[in-house]
């Protein structure tokens, strides 16, 4: 890091919790119009069941830093109406199953404010949530339901794979005019990783070459970037070089970086933790089978969740999600069996 | 009521009344349009209610906010939105108060403070608790009515918001227009309880019951609630208890609502009986009224005419308005 006066006193090296308590830092630090909700985010309630808001409401005060009772739809709807009156309100749903019960305040408000006024109104509003399975939470505490709100127009859906884009995707997701689903991680909270340089968002929309490569394009998101780069690790020691591609932004995704990189290895595999049927990979298959119809040396593979519940007995659920082991095998088999050598 | 003893001022009483007759007005020539098919749409009349959003907008200034229901035209006209935008909205027409991409259930115009009208019953009340936030976090004074119909006290967002705005004493006034049927179904067969002000009573709320057909015992509560919301003593729940006299939709026959019931609350059509309450206590001559009423009847044609001849939105606005930037739309 540079040293500026913004950054004196940051380590090298943050994890993905502090990462994300800094930006709600320095985002409530630098627009009064910032504020959260949620449940349970006060420091009197302990600062988030996670810490994540820790230390925020004694900062910036109670009417800023909003603990809520437990009324998803109330929450959604303050943030909703407090948006439309030029406040950029950052709601925190604790859990990414809960957002099921104010799906209205965000599938038919939120989303579609903006159209129905004919731009008259518009919603700035973050809706932090978390998911993840590994954690044996069972069925209703751990599911990727990115792929219901990716399908809304008028909603951006964000994730993150390490600190420093959480950091810088949160700053940009709350400096956004549109309404924006903010994805965390349940497994990444203690992941370590370089710091952000403070006050500069990550640009939305735009996805990150997280690993170069030549052979296979890997797409993904959110944790499984992590296991894809494990997957392509283990690749590049049987000489398979593997490009890793972080989505960042999963609606708008970037369709270009996607493009370009597939144009070059002709071979592409999409991971995400949400059930591979109807997800978010199909429709990325089906926009890259498109534009590279008959130039493929393979069919695009996807892989996702297991078609069911997250289980929560251990070994179903470590099943459950592709893992590293998974990724490298649909590689190879991708190789061995739809081409003529690399 | 107390307050109601006390008399309400002649212009007050006058204003509400050309309001009243402005959405009555309105209201007959949309229905007849739709009949005779030069407007297309689903319409839900609010013929029986006009005398409610009338007196409590009386006392609400432009920058107090309304989020309203698709049975909501009543709503948008007394707070002021110019009927030939509602008209033009409603025809679908690039003039309309959303350029035609909202529809007769979506009907948004900020610079009235009518922020949300939501097709979707019971979530205008979630929504009106984030704007008084906004009211309360700035100080600014304004005070925010979330309309809705006693259908919406059954469900789940209607109780969650009032606890919300009750624990948080925010600046709303939640405006029950019950109008005893929700959709096709009776009040007292769906709904535990003897009314919905009492629920209020369960979230510590001010709430009160008040005959919505009486104009001055409407602006007498609507008062004390804004009163209340302004000087921040947090939130009211008023049920204005009314009927409705065109059914659920346009072209419903209300077979289930019995005879009798809808034949006398026709004969105490409210609109007619404030009319002549007006004309009686000598604030206006009937000359006047009529005057009035031909005025607010050239206006309404004038808006069908606007409507109708305007232009259509152009396909680009397929694409705009979706996301904030129109470029970042991927299709």
């Amino acid at each position: 890091m540079s040293g500026g006066s913004e950054t004196s006193g940051m380590p090298a090296e943050i994890t993905v919790g502090e990462a994300l308590n800094l930006a709600l830092h320095d985002a409530l630090a630098a627009d009064p119009n910032v504020f959260l909700l949620g449940e349970d985010i006060g420091d009197e309630q302990g600062g988030g069941i996670l810490g994540v808001t820790r230390g925020l409401s004694t900062t910036f005060g109670k009417a800023r830093v909003r603990a809520t009772p437990i009324s998803e739809q109330a929450i959604i709807g303050a943030g909703i109406g407090a948006a439309l009156a030029g406040f950029r309100p950052v709601a925190e749903i604790m859990l990414m199953n809960f957002v099921t019960v104010a799906m209205d305040m965000l599938v038919n408000h939120a989303a579609k404010l903006r159209f129905m006024s004919g731009g008259q109104t518009g919603v700035p509003l973050v809706v932090r949530t978390m998911t993840g399975s590994g954690f044996g939470n069972g069925g209703q505490h751990s599911d990727y339901l990115e792929a219901w709100f990716a399908h809304v127009p008028g909603m951006k859906v964000v994730s993150y794979s390490n600190p420093a884009d959480a950091y810088g995707l949160l700053l940009a997701s709350i400096r956004d005019d549109d309404p924006t689903l903010f994805i965390e991680n349940l497994g990444s909270y203690a992941l370590k990783g370089p710091a952000p340089q403070r006050g500069v968002p990550t640009p939305l929309g735009k996805a990150a070459i997280v690993r170069p490569g030549d052979d296979v394009t890997i797409i993904s998101y959110s944790t499984m970037v992590l296991r894809a780069l494990a997957a392509a690790d283990s690749l590049a020691r049987q000489n398979i070089s593997c490009e890793v591609i972080d989505l960042r932004t999963i609606a708008p995704y970037d369709l270009p970086t996607l493009v370009a990189s597939v144009g070059r290895t002709r071979r592409a595999v999409i991971v995400h933790e949400a059930v591979r049927k109807f997800g978010v990979g199909a429709e990325i298959a089906a926009d890259l089978a498109g534009r590279f119809h008959g130039e493929l040396k393979a069919p695009i593979v996807r892989l996702g969740g297991n078609y069911s519940a997250v289980p929560f007995s251990k070994p179903l659920e470590s099943a459950y999600a592709p893992g590293p082991k998974q990724i490298e095998e649909a590689v190879l088999a991708m190789i061995a069996e739809h081409s003529d050598g690399l | 009521m107390q307050n109601a003893l006390r008399k309400i001022d002649g212009c007050v009483l006058s204003s509400i009344l050309e309001s009243a007759l402005r959405i009555r007005c309105n209201d007959e020539l949309i229905r007849e349009s739709a009949r005779s098919g030069r407007l297309n749409i689903i319409y839900y009349s609010p013929r029986g209610q006009e005398i409610i959003p009338s007196a409590i907008s009386e006392l609400l200034t432009d920058d107090d906010y309304i989020c309203t229901i698709y049975r909501g035209i009543h709503d948008q006209i007394a707070k002021g939105v110019p009927p030939k935008l509602i008209w033009a909205e409603y025809a679908g027409r690039l003039t309309g108060s959303c350029k035609g991409k909202g529809g007769p259930m979506h009907i948004t115009y900020p610079e009235k403070g009518v922020m949300v009208t939501t097709g979707i019953v019971g979530s205008s009340l979630p929504i009106a608790n984030g704007l008084a936030l906004a009211s309360q976090l700035r100080g600014d004074g304004r005070v925010t009515v979330a309309y809705f119909g006693d259908g919406a006290s059954n469900i789940g967002a209607f109780h969650e918001s009032l606890n919300m705005a009750s624990v948080w004493k925010l600046p709303v006034i939640f405006v029950c227009q019950n109008n005893r049927y929700a959709e096709h179904s009776r009040f007292d067969e769906f709904t535990a309880g003897e009314s919905v002000a009492r629920r209020g009573d369960a979230y510590g709320m001010h709430a009160v019951a008040v005959d919505g057909n009486d104009a001055e015992a409407t602006w007498h509560t609507a008062r004390a609630a804004i009163d209340r919301a302004r000087s921040g003593d947090g939130p009211t729940l008023i049920e204005a208890n009314t009927f409705r006299f065109e059914g659920h939709l346009l072209g419903d026959d209300s077979a289930y609502i019995p005879r009798q019931e809808m034949e006398a609350a026709k004969a105490a059509d409210p609109v007619p009986r404030l009319r002549a309450d007006v004309i009686g206590r000598g604030i206006l001559t009937e000359a006047q009224v009529v005057e009035l009423e031909r005025k607010i009847r050239r206006e309404a044609e004038e808006a069908r005419e606007f409507a109708l001849t305007s232009d259509w939105p152009s396909l680009d606005e397929l694409s705009c308005d979706v996301l904030a930037n129109s470029s970042e739309v991927v299709q």
